[in-house]
């Protein structure tokens, strides 16, 4: 086990999964965004040179291409870089790659990994802070990866280039220069939840930088009395339910936090999900905790308040365990 | 009907062609039985043709292993088209009747292990890359023998044991893919090209365009066939765009391109032939501009109302089977009891394949959650 920041653990599996496998390849940028990190990926790009290829501004293109490859037998992994921008390559990951392992009765598959950093990133506003996840939760043939921690990026981009079905590896910069311990080789499956803080009055099912805005919350709840969980489902396909529900099940009280916009978000469909599978677990309403119906805007103040803080999340609990 | 079938593999061809001057295909151009050589652009090389009279041996099996698969897809099409009729294939279908020379010719041209890609009008370029009428018949009627076990249908066609990698309910929505499938064969120096087709529709799409660009700037082994029929679903390509020569898009992202006659099967193969053979060696991609007409609607079931009469009933007398069997008549390539032969093992071919599939079971209810994920 290593301590490290969360953009080496990054950087250290885009690394094994390039030395352990010839048939990987990246194809865009640097899977760091414009965080000051981002030189870091050119010694990547130096041992591997002839693998990692950059792209002309065509996301539809260049997604297909990827996913072409894929089943012609590559394991690509394709940096959109920010989320918003896999809206334009819609067609081709949901309506080809998703499609293409049932359409064919089984004859192809596209392990083609997709790559974007969801979210509000500081100053992107409407067009360059979307979450697409719940969208792409919407189609049927896609796997959906959401690191929180630096063991869990590592881990997590080590089985997405192995996983045979087109994968939606969803990360965000307000998690790059997050600190956690690392263990070597380590590949986590999918399907498997992860409590990333054990509690028993509460279960937060959270996210993404969620997760790390929640155990920020649970810190200060503590201080309060409040003993709160935090279950982290790591992979939205598949869902480890089981994990979930146990948690429910200890607690009685849920509250989801998901920074997709409310309406058919990620929460809207566990909280679905939880309320089918558990209601009798449960001492009160599912809270969910979600960014606003509304675009992202651009001024701080506004962009501040419009994903679920640290505040909104201890709001919410509160609400919950009164 | 194996060995007739077998796709010869791509070598230089002797041209014994009388050369005419070269001609822009138009469509309402004189019909003439003889093949035309048009003016291609930047493909083809300049050789000195000389004068013969027969075809060679050689020759003439190829050009009847043209003939039969070029049978095989018009007996397979009709053969849907009756039971679409009957109510015993359902949904949308669409038929590529009328246009079989771009196929037979197209893949004519490839290797085994060469990558296919289609549009929505698949089942010619499936067959033509070898893909078994029986399970493709089967796939169409929905049945659980079917290439997709029922679940893919017309318009999503896979046949990955013939490399027919995938068809396409989208339009363009293959063009991409053909540049993944190509990248990989330029990466494993084998050889292998990747040949996409698609209609005069295409053009419109995003797709298409990003795809010309990222193929010409990486030098991709990709062949972009376009099976422009003067028609993108219900109207005529003029009320879609002022760009009525689709290579030109080509030639906008620098790529090697031309223009010929789609009816013509052997125009069809050697331009794709020698596209074909500039991308094996490293050349980079091309686009065949391949001027037909499809007889039927878009879809079966189209009344095609947007269509003369007069129109239809010019193309159906540049018929690629008619035109072709006319020449290889000519020419004494093939005997009349072969070319009679020919289109009597397609349909008895196809009568098989419509027993098979009509026999077949249906999925069962299971199937519906089966293979979403690997």
């Amino acid at each position: 086990m290593r301590e490290m920041a969360y953009y080496e653990a990054k950087l250290e599996g885009l690394r094994e999964a390039l030395a352990g496998d010839e048939r990987v390849c990246l194809i865009g940028g640097s899977f760091m965004s414009q965080s000051p990190r981002r030189g870091l990926f050119s010694e990547i790009q130096k041992s591997f040179r002839d693998r990692i290829l950059s792209v002309p501004i065509s996301e539809l293109g260049y997604c297909g291409l990827a996913t072409g490859a894929a089943m012609g037998g590559l394991r690509p992994i394709v940096d959109l870089s920010t989320g918003s921008f896999v809206y334009e390559a819609w067609p081709q990951v949901v309506n080809e790659a998703a499609n293409a392992f049932y359409m064919s009765g089984g004859q192809t598959r596209a392990p083609v990994v997709f790559h974007v950093f969801h979210g509000v990133r500081g100053g992107g506003a409407a067009q360059h802070s979307g979450s697409p996840q719940a969208m792409f939760w919407n189609a049927p043939g896609l796997e959906i990866v959401l690191p929180s921690s630096p063991r869990d990026v590592k881990g997590l981009l080590k089985a997405a280039v192995r996983s045979d079905n087109p994968t939606i590896f969803v990360d965000h910069v307000g998690l790059l220069e997050v600190r956690g311990t690392v263990p070597d080789d380590e590949v986590i499956p999918f399907g498997q939840a992860d409590v990333k803080r054990s509690g028993s009055d509460v279960t937060v099912i959270a996210t993404s930088l969620m997760v790390q805005r929640s155990l920020s919350a649970a810190e200060q709840l503590a201080r309060e009395g409040i003993q709160v969980e935090v279950v982290d489902p790591r992979t939205l396909v598949p869902l480890d339910m089981a994990t979930l529900l146990a948690s429910v099940k200890k607690t009685g009280r849920v509250v989801i936090v998901d920074e997709c916009h409310k309406s058919c978000g990620v929460a809207a469909e566990i909280a679905a999900r939880i309320a089918e599978e558990g209601f009798e677990m449960l001492k009160a309403p599912i809270r969910r905790v979600a960014t606003y119906d509304v675009p992202v805007p651009y001024s701080p103040p506004l962009e501040e308040f419009i994903a679920p803080s640290e505040a909104r999340i201890a709001g919410a609990i509160r609400a919950a365990v009164r | 009907m194996g060995e007739a079938l077998a796709i010869p593999t791509v070598r230089k061809r002797d041209d014994g062609y009388r050369r005419t001057a070269p001609q822009p295909i138009l469509q309402d151009a004189p019909v003439s039985n003889a093949p035309r050589l048009v003016k291609v652009r930047a493909i083809l090389p300049k050789k000195s043709r000389r004068k013969k009279l027969r075809a060679s041996r050689e020759e003439q099996r190829e050009w009847l292993s043209l003939l039969r698969m070029m049978w095989l897809i018009r007996a397979f099409e009709e053969r849907v088209s009756e039971l679409f009729a009957r109510g015993q294939i359902s949904g949308l279908l669409h038929l590529g009747i009328g246009q079989e020379g771009v196929a037979a010719g197209a893949c004519g041209a490839l290797r085994p292990d060469d990558y296919v890609f289609g549009g929505h009008r698949a089942h010619a370029h499936a067959i033509a890359k070898g893909a078994d009428p029986n399970r493709l018949m089967a796939e169409l009627a929905g049945r659980a023998a079917g290439y997709c076990r029922g679940k893919g249908g017309s318009m999503h066609v896979v046949a990955m044991d013939a490399g027919f990698v995938t068809a396409t309910g989208v339009v363009g929505g293959t063009i991409p893919l053909a540049l993944g499938a190509a990248f990989v064969g330029k990466e494993k120096r084998q050889g292998q090209v990747a040949v996409v087709f698609f209609g005069d529709g295409a053009g419109q799409v995003g797709a298409f365009h990003e795809s010309l660009n990222i193929a010409s700037l990486w030098k991709l082994p990709v062949i972009f066939v376009c099976e422009n029929n003067g028609y993108a679903e219900f109207t005529p390509l003029s009320a879609h765009t002022l760009v009525s020569r689709l290579a030109d898009h080509a030639r906008t992202y620098g790529m090697p391109n031309s223009t010929i006659d789609g009816n013509d099967v052997l125009a069809v193969k050697e331009a794709i032939g020698a596209a074909v053979a500039r991308a094996r060696a490293g050349k980079g991609p091309a686009f065949v501009e391949c001027l037909t007409y499809r007889l039927r609607g878009h879809y079966e079931g189209d009344p095609a109302k947007y269509r003369e009469l007069s129109e239809v009933t010019g193309w159906k007398s540049k018929d690629p089977i008619g035109r072709f069997s006319a020449v290889l008549k000519k020419k004494r390539a093939v005997s009349p009891e072969e070319m009679a032969q020919a289109e009597c093992d397609a349909r008895a071919r196809v009568e098989e394949a419509a027993q098979f599939a009509l026999s077949a079971p249906w999925p069962e209810p299971e199937e519906v959650a089966s293979q979403v994920y690997a």
